[in-house]
């Protein structure tokens, strides 16, 4: 148990600031793709018997990439986005079907298994999702001024495309991390619903990222023990708990400022 | 001195030429003015001078000591994104209050800081933008059409503005404009655009020049009316007050 609320906290701490640029950045789709894409890897790390971590973060990132290169090109992305997501969807869930030869439980990848992480994975967990804060910490405001406007960034020195590989390499990462705690259907809730739920409380995006990892943390922390006390699913259930803060949030929100 | 010096650039965005081998320079503190009807190429030019567009042959080459101060033509703040005013004058990098009151007011609005960035009015949000573009004290000031949406006296107050911070700083100023009245009173040299370089030089030289006149027509309503008595045009063109002075 303590294990869970481990894994499912770095999870949470790691998603909500990258979470916060995908909400600004209208990128929730996006994240939705490479997340589908990653039981693609699963599939293939199993294949090929290496780790599940560096098979989704593989696929994960080659889907980002591919994705990131295109909405370059002036495709219509949005539809773009519809084929890759759900194919990439479809291709995994196939290619998994054919490894008859391994035991392996489709549900735990599809919503993640949180009871079942072990040690080494809280480390893995946790590496990534340092690492993921480190590297959006550190690039913070080059981020935030190329996801303002991008010919801003230009004048100031910033390589907005840069900026956007960084987001796409740490979409990748909490993807390969999130895999086991709210598996690859419910990834892209995590990323969007503390952020959607912190911005009626937030005036600057510093907050909105602090906030978002409260309610991402107690989101994990409650949902866990609320999948204990009423036997459910955890995955759903710490995503459900999400969407019930993010409601009483825009309740909140509508009486606080009378239009 | 030179800040900026552009030489036979050309711009192709997606198969069309944009710009077609283009050669101007900047100096230090003067006013130059882009002017040219739609699809001229007039943003182009702006995005590859700070570094957006890569040319595809040319050069655009920037002085050592070049500090751009960038204000874009319009910006669009996602709703989602909780943005006071001071924080956006800290973008990229972080900055005192101080320096954030200092910059506000140069730009005519002390009082906006705590202010969110999507509570503002047409004129406050471009102020605001102009002030940010003031924050690393620039030599070189550019201006994208930075009065679109504004009313008529508030895209006057807004040039007003302009010269005095030109005056404070002493930087130069590069701006793209549909308001050829104010770019005619008020720019040291105009440049009028159309995929090249159709006509360069003082505004009085510009009016007159036949290339200018074939793109904005005989009326250019504030801009002939300045400087009418400066030379002699035929008047046989026909009138279209609907089709000029505007794009």
């Amino acid at each position: 148990m303590i294990r869970a609320a481990l894994a499912g906290l770095g999870v949470a701490i790691a998603a909500a600031p990258l979470g916060c640029f995908v909400v600004w950045r209208r990128m929730a789709y996006f994240g939705d793709a490479t997340a589908h894409a990653a039981i693609l890897g699963v599939a293939i790390s199993l294949t090929l018997s290496m780790s599940v971590f560096a098979g989704v973060l593989l696929v994960s990132l080659l889907m980002a990439l591919t994705i990131s290169t295109l909405s370059g090109r002036g495709y219509a992305m949005d539809t773009l986005l519809g084929v890759l997501a759900h194919s990439a969807l479809a291709f995994g869930l196939v290619a998994v079907s054919f490894l008859s030869g391994i035991r392996i439980d489709l549900m735990a990848y599809l919503f993640g298994d949180i009871l079942a992480v072990t040690p080494e994975d809280i480390a893995i967990i946790w590496g990534g999702a340092l690492l993921v804060l480190i590297l959006i910490g550190a690039r913070w405001s080059a981020l935030l001024t190329a996801t303002l406007n991008s010919d801003l960034a230009y004048a100031s020195g910033i390589d907005p495309k840069r900026e956007q590989l960084v987001l796409t390499i740490s979409l990748a990462i909490v993807v390969a991390v999130a895999i086991k705690v709210v598996g690859v259907l419910l990834i892209a809730a995590m990323l969007i619903i503390p952020a959607a739920t912190a911005r009626p409380f937030s005036r600057t995006p510093e907050t909105m990222a602090v906030i978002a990892a409260l309610i991402g943390g107690i989101s994990a922390l409650g949902g866990l023990k609320a999948a204990f006390h009423f036997d459910t699913p955890t995955g759903p259930t710490i995503v459900c708990l999400a969407a019930i803060l993010f409601a009483l949030s825009t309740v909140v929100s509508a009486l606080r400022a009378p239009r | 001195m030179k800040l900026v010096d552009i030489r036979n650039l050309t711009v192709r965005l997606g198969g069309n030429t944009a710009l077609r081998d283009v050669s101007f320079e900047i100096s230090s503190g003067e006013i130059v003015t882009i002017v040219g009807p739609n699809g001229s190429g007039k943003s182009t030019l702006l995005r590859a001078i700070i570094g957006a567009l890569k040319p595809t042959s040319g050069k655009v080459e920037r002085a050592d000591n070049l500090r751009i101060g960038y204000v874009p033509q319009r910006m669009h703040i996602d709703p989602t994104l909780p943005m006071t005013v001071g924080r956006f004058l800290g973008l990229p990098k972080r900055v005192g209050a101080t320096k954030v009151s200092q910059a506000l007011t140069q730009a005519g609005v002390p009082e906006l800081a705590t202010r969110q960035m999507s509570r503002l009015s047409g004129g406050q949000f471009q102020r605001v933008l102009l002030a940010r573009a003031l924050m690393n004290k620039p030599n070189l000031l550019i201006l994208d059409e930075a009065t679109q949406g504004l009313d008529q006296p508030g895209s006057a107050a807004f040039y007003r503005q302009i010269e005095d911070v030109r005056q404070q700083l002493g930087c130069a100023v590069l701006m793209v404009s549909h308001d050829l009245h104010v770019v005619m009173s008020a720019s040291d040299r105009v440049i009028c655009l159309n995929g090249h370089v159709c006509c360069e030089g003082e505004p009085e030289h510009v009016a007159s020049a036949p290339e200018y006149r074939a793109l904005f027509g005989e009326g250019t309503k504030g801009a002939l009316a300045l400087y009418r008595h400066h030379h002699s045009h035929s008047h046989d063109l026909p009138h279209d007050h609907n089709s000029q002075g505007k794009h």
